[in-house]
């Protein structure tokens, strides 16, 4: 029931809105692997970036779409949580430090051996419209454990224009969508954020979008 | 009733005909392009007859089932090329509910062409747009930029919303006024010489273009390619004028001449836009031909001018 609710969802509300509402101009699409596992990593401006980054995919591969989200605030009530686990699917992440890395990216791990694409926001939290905010270390973790899974950096510009944080009220802007190549695993965790941090640069530096002030 | 449809002329039916005999036409000549060429390679051209092909489709389809729709698709064209042109060009944080109230025009300005309220359409984005959405940009209270903003934002609706929408009030016109397929005749013929124009300007230019119209603006148009499409949409709005308008002979060649040269110009004004922006296409949203504006350029100037002209003599 809750798989065709969700469906139902993606085509006739999230489908319409990313496609025609906003659209979007995608970059290198042949880049992002045609099934999971992977891992997409992306900026995160606005809630509609969960939404353009799960358009990327056929509708046929939805069911292995999973965002992986904050608990405390996407589980703060009994709705909203009810629609992020089931709707939208999320795999729920506690963002205090009490509890080991290894420990809280659990979940992600088991998704990740099921063949799941997973969608990642290394910066945590969705920063100020339309800049980039320091990645947190997380997804190096996650990438030492799962070295053979393709991690594709994604960087969006739009989304936050469209609808930031803290705004009810969406305006539409076209959203650019660029599409990076696959990172491979480094070494260690240090060089890898290096590595991720060069790639989603370049990614913004190929748009030359005007500042948004 | 908002979806009754309109009795279909058969002057119109033979027009339409002729529209998808074209581009078969086209499809058939890419295909043999590429069949004989292999080397050379063909997939913008393909492209773009595909993208006419979904182009014509929706607009004609449409154009027959009701006045209501086709306004409908009109007022979807202003939407994405308004969105187009806001994506591109520099906006501020503080314009976003602005922005949103200036979209909110476009869905207004085309129910006063449902309504046929002439007086309304052609004073509500010069006159009241134009007021409301500067007092609007006070009220949040940023100065830096203010001129600029609401400068840039009113160009844009000016352009992509109530220039475009002179095309659409040709529905809006009384039938009497063209025995030959009313007001639909008019927005056909208007909307065939005008990408006709586009069409064979190119096909003129590539095949004799040698001297640069404009190299400082846009460097593809030559003087050639200008002529020969001026030449060819006069002589096609003289051979559809007895079909589609209720124009004379003499009328119909002013009509061609008007099409033409101010088709260059739209054509040349977005360009300039584009140049200013650094970008060279304005989009990716119909594949082989850029984005929307890319696509209605000349259509921003010969709507309102076609549209007046044929106001002024027949209606």
């Amino acid at each position: 029931m809750n798989a065709f609710l969700r469906l139902l969802f993606f085509v006739l509300i999230v489908r319409p809105l990313v496609l025609i509402v906003l659209g979007m101009n995608v970059r290198n699409l042949n880049r992002l692997p045609q099934d999971g596992p992977v891992i997409v990593v992306a900026n995160h401006n606005s809630h509609l970036d969960t939404l353009i980054l799960m358009s990327l995919f056929p509708l046929r591969l939805l069911y292995k779409i999973q965002p992986v989200a904050a608990e405390d605030y996407f589980l703060s009530n009994k709705l909203l949580g009810w629609f992020a686990l089931n709707i939208i699917r999320i795999i729920p992440i506690n963002r205090g430090d009490a509890i080991p890395m290894e420990q809280k990216l659990k979940n992600v791990s088991v998704a990740l051996a099921e063949g799941n694409i997973i969608i990642l926001f290394p910066e945590g939290s969705r920063g100020e419209p339309e800049r980039l905010s320091k990645f947190k270390s997380g997804v190096s973790f996650l990438a030492e454990q799962n070295q053979d899974i393709p991690i594709v950096p994604v960087f969006i510009h739009g989304a936050g224009q469209s609808l930031p944080k803290g705004d009810w009220l969406l305006v539409p802007f076209f959203c650019d969508v660029f599409i990076g190549e696959r990172l491979e695993w480094p070494e260690n965790r240090e060089s890898f954020m290096t590595q991720l941090d060069l790639r989603m640069k370049s990614l913004a530096a190929e748009g030359r979008f005007p500042a948004w002030e | 009733m908002i979806f009754s449809t309109i009795h279909l002329h058969k002057n119109l039916l033979i027009a339409i005909y002729g529209i998808f005999s074209l581009l078969i036409i086209a499809s058939l000549v890419s295909i043999l392009l590429s069949r004989f060429n292999p080397k050379q390679d063909f997939t913008e051209l393909r492209q773009r007859i595909k993208t006419w092909w979904i182009i014509a489709g929706i607009f004609i389809f449409t154009l027959v089932l009701n006045k209501n729709l086709s306004l409908i698709f009109f007022s979807f064209v202003s939407f994405l090329a308004l969105k187009e042109y806001l994506s591109l060009i520099p906006t501020r944080r503080s314009d976003r509910r602005v922005l949103f109230w200036a979209y909110l025009a476009i869905p207004i300005q085309y129910y006063w062409i449902g309504i046929s309220w002439y007086g309304m359409f052609i004073i509500f984005i010069p006159v009241y747009v134009f007021l409301f959405l500067p007092f609007r940009m006070f009220l949040s209270g940023e100065t830096d930029g203010f001129l600029r903003s609401s400068g840039t934002l009113h160009w844009g609706l000016m352009i992509t919303v109530f220039c475009l929408s002179h095309a659409a009030y040709l529905l809006a016109l009384n039938p009497a006024g063209n025995p030959n397929g009313g007001g639909a005749g008019l927005l056909l013929y208007l909307i065939f010489l005008t990408e006709m124009n586009d069409v064979s300007q190119y096909v003129w230019g590539k095949l004799f273009g040698k001297t640069k119209a404009i190299s400082k603006i846009s460097p593809n148009k030559t003087l050639e390619g200008f002529i020969g499409g001026l030449l060819t949409t006069t002589l096609l709005a003289v051979a559809l004028a007895k079909l589609l308008t209720p124009l004379s002979l003499i009328h119909s060649i002013m009509a061609g001449l008007l099409i033409a040269m101010s088709g260059f110009i739209g054509d040349i004004v977005i360009s300039a836009l584009k140049r200013d922006l650094g970008v060279k296409d304005s989009g990716t949203a119909l594949p082989g031909h850029g984005g929307i504006l890319d696509r209605i350029d000349s259509l921003i100037y010969t709507a309102p001018l076609f549209f007046h002209y044929i106001a002024y003599l027949y209606y």
